[in-house]
């Protein structure tokens, strides 16, 4: 199967910045695919190279099988849906949603039939006659959805598109992503820093840092097995020990991540690790207890109704041996 | 601590001025009134009340035989106004003033464009400059300067001539109405004038009209598959078109009504501003020359009642 998107060694330098850097990447035909990172990783410049607002300072990108570093963005069949949406302010919902067919030269009346099919899809049936200076922004979000949708892109883009959504919209939007995604059988490829947005959306996901993919893999191999300090730190805020603890507690002398959650209290005993209680927090489905063990600071996520202790108490914590995943050295 | 044992309420800050601030605080609009006032009376009073006073001299008429006005209202003046020969003079005004306007957004649109896009730091400083540094010298310099660079021996046609295109002048020249005996006694000089002097009044609204414009509107439509100039058709022009026309209101209006530059580079043919000259000055008909300023007005009037009917204000 050919790829939709790949990345062969691209790199895109401005001046002395490497905003991405000999990146290797495939995604795959149909799936959803997520690019994660913290802000200035790389990812949304990788996102403007598929688009075509970027070109490659070195390497090769192909689309479908096709070269494409040299393809101006008006020549891809590709389609982005902008952070702050982008949407035309002169024109009304169906114009914008349009937008795409009528620079083609299709007609009027299959225009307007194909806009409101798109709205009709994004849920904003009867929209058509507004401005985008009228709606909110989940709905703004939505006719931007629609735009790009409307012209069937091969691969779909999307440029942390629930970023400026309230929690509640947010939670939704995934959701019908999710679904639209499988419905349409179209590529994603989708930007974000939200780690919890990336793991509960995407088929795959790539981990961004400083111009580089750190790892790709499914959600799950991402969240438990990640294979460097940063990932593990940044996808799961795991906790990452360094080779000294993990000499004394699990044999090896290398760096491991373990997960919050896999951390137990216990009663005093072989094998407990006494430990420190600096902080909780309560998240309403369970508790945050930041730890301080032998010097370092670990985070246990208790479920919900088991008792914690006070800030200040000395506890015993404790884990098996299998949730300590250990990773190279590599930063 | 004595930061902790203040007060949460400060005492008053007592005199006159402690007491006014308080109360302009209380009642804002008053505040708003005492600001608005002096502009309010400069408008209504001196400026529009000078202007109704002018308009209202155009239905007074003169006496053809005392040359005294005669101070009862009538519409004969309007009926000299649109005599041939001032009809003549309109047409030609407004013509001119049309295509110093088309000929200014044709030119300013790549300069503002660049400015707006990529023009950062020192470059900005520099466009500014570029734009502003010749309103800063007279502008009656810059007109007799233009006369020597378009006059027959000026440097204009001798550019020409070193490249060997002095034909391209001549067979320009010889041609009716835009030609004459030289490019400083034609109208094209007068047009090349027009355009140079008004041009930073066209350059700065489209270049603050185009700032506006966020760059990824531009890549959203060449996303969705629109090549550069259906990109600039679609969405930089109709987003840039108000500023396009606040320019044009300029490069327009201040065409119609000047009176210098036609006089000093041209034909003996008037433009508008010459004849209120004439007529207000030598000629003493003050109810002809109030007449003529009507047509400014007028013209101004329906551009811009044309421009809102295109949706030129729609992007606002």
């Amino acid at each position: 199967m050919t790829s939709a998107v790949s990345f062969e060694k691209i790199s895109r330098h401005f001046g002395q910045v490497k905003a991405v850097d000999a990146v290797d990447l495939d995604i795959r035909e149909g799936e959803f695919f997520a690019m994660l990172g913290p802000s200035g990783s790389g990812k949304t410049t990788c996102l403007r190279l598929i688009a075509g607002f970027e070109r490659p300072t070195a390497g090769h990108l192909s689309i479908f099988g096709e070269r494409a570093e040299d393809v101006p963005p008006y020549r891809r069949n590709v389609n982005t849906v902008f952070q702050d949406y982008a949407l035309f302010p002169h024109l009304n919902v169906a114009d914008n949603v349009a937008y795409g067919l009528m620079v083609k030269g299709v007609g009027k009346s299959e225009r307007r039939r194909a806009a409101d099919e798109a709205l009709e899809l994004v849920k904003l049936p009867g929209y058509g006659a507004r401005r985008p200076g009228q709606l909110s922004g989940g709905q703004r979000q939505r006719v931007a959805l629609a735009r790009a949708l409307v012209n069937r892109p091969k691969v779909l883009l999307l440029d942390e598109p629930l970023g400026a959504l309230d929690l509640k919209l947010r939670e939704n939007m995934q959701e019908e992503l999710k679904v639209l995604q499988k419905s349409l059988g179209i590529t994603f490829v989708f930007v974000t820093h939200d780690q919890g947005e990336a793991l509960s959306m995407a088929d795959r996901i790539a981990v961004f840092n400083q111009g580089k993919v750190m790892q790709v893999g499914t959600p799950e191999e991402i969240y438990k097995t990640p294979n460097s300090r940063f990932v593990a730190d940044f996808v799961g805020s795991s906790n990452v020990l360094p080779p000294d603890f993990v000499s004394r507690h699990a044999g090896q002398k290398r760096w491991a991540s373990l997960r919050p959650e896999a951390v137990r209290l216990v009663a005093q005993g072989p094998g407990a690790i006494a430990a420190t209680v600096i902080s909780s927090a309560y998240l309403g489905g369970s508790t945050r207890l930041g730890l301080d063990v032998e010097g370092h600071r670990i985070n246990a996520v208790l479920p919900a109704g088991e008792p914690f202790p006070a800030d200040g108490k000395p506890v015993h914590i404790g884990f098996a041996r299998d949730d300590l995943h250990l990773m190279d050295d590599d930063g | 601590m004595s930061l902790t044992q203040s007060s949460a309420i400060m005492p008053a800050r007592g005199g006159l001025r402690g007491s006014l601030s308080d109360v302009l605080w209380r009642k804002p609009t008053l505040l708003l009134a005492l600001m608005l006032a002096p502009p309010v009376l400069w408008l209504g009073i001196v400026y529009l009340g000078s202007l109704f006073a002018l308009l209202l001299q155009s239905f007074f008429s003169i006496d053809e035989f005392s040359g005294l006005i005669n101070h009862q209202f009538t519409l004969k003046t309007y009926g000299e106004l649109l005599r041939p020969y001032n009809i003549d003079i309109i047409v030609r005004t407004v013509t001119m003033a049309a295509l110093v306007t088309l000929a200014s957004a044709i030119i300013a649109f790549p300069i503002a464009y660049f400015a707006a896009r990529y023009a950062r730091g020192r470059w900005k400083a520099l466009f500014y400059l570029g734009v502003m540094l010749p309103l800063w010298s007279s502008y009656l310099v810059k007109i007799y300067a233009w006369k020597l660079i378009l006059a027959k021996e000026g440097i204009f046609t001798w550019l020409f001539t070193r490249l060997h295109l002095e034909w391209l002048i001549d067979a320009w020249l010889s041609l009716p109405i835009v030609g004459g005996s030289s490019l400083s006694v034609s109208f094209t000089g007068t047009f090349i004038v027009f355009v140079y002097v008004w041009m930073p009044f066209m350059i700065l609204p489209v270049q603050a009209a185009l700032e506006r414009v966020p760059q990824n509107l531009v890549e959203a439509s060449s996303d969705l598959g629109a090549t550069p100039s259906q990109t600039f058709r679609n969405v930089l022009f109709p987003l840039a078109l108000p500023g396009i026309v606040a320019g044009s209101i300029f490069t327009f209006s201040l065409t119609l009504g000047d009176y210098i530059i036609p006089q000093i580079i041209g034909t003996s043919h008037l433009f508008i501003g010459q004849a209120v000259y004439a007529h207000q000055g030598t000629a003493g008909n003050i109810p002809l020359a109030a007449a003529f300023t009507v047509v400014p007005i007028v013209v101004m009037g329906f551009y811009l009642w044309g421009a809102k009917r295109m949706g030129a204000f729609n992007a606002l």
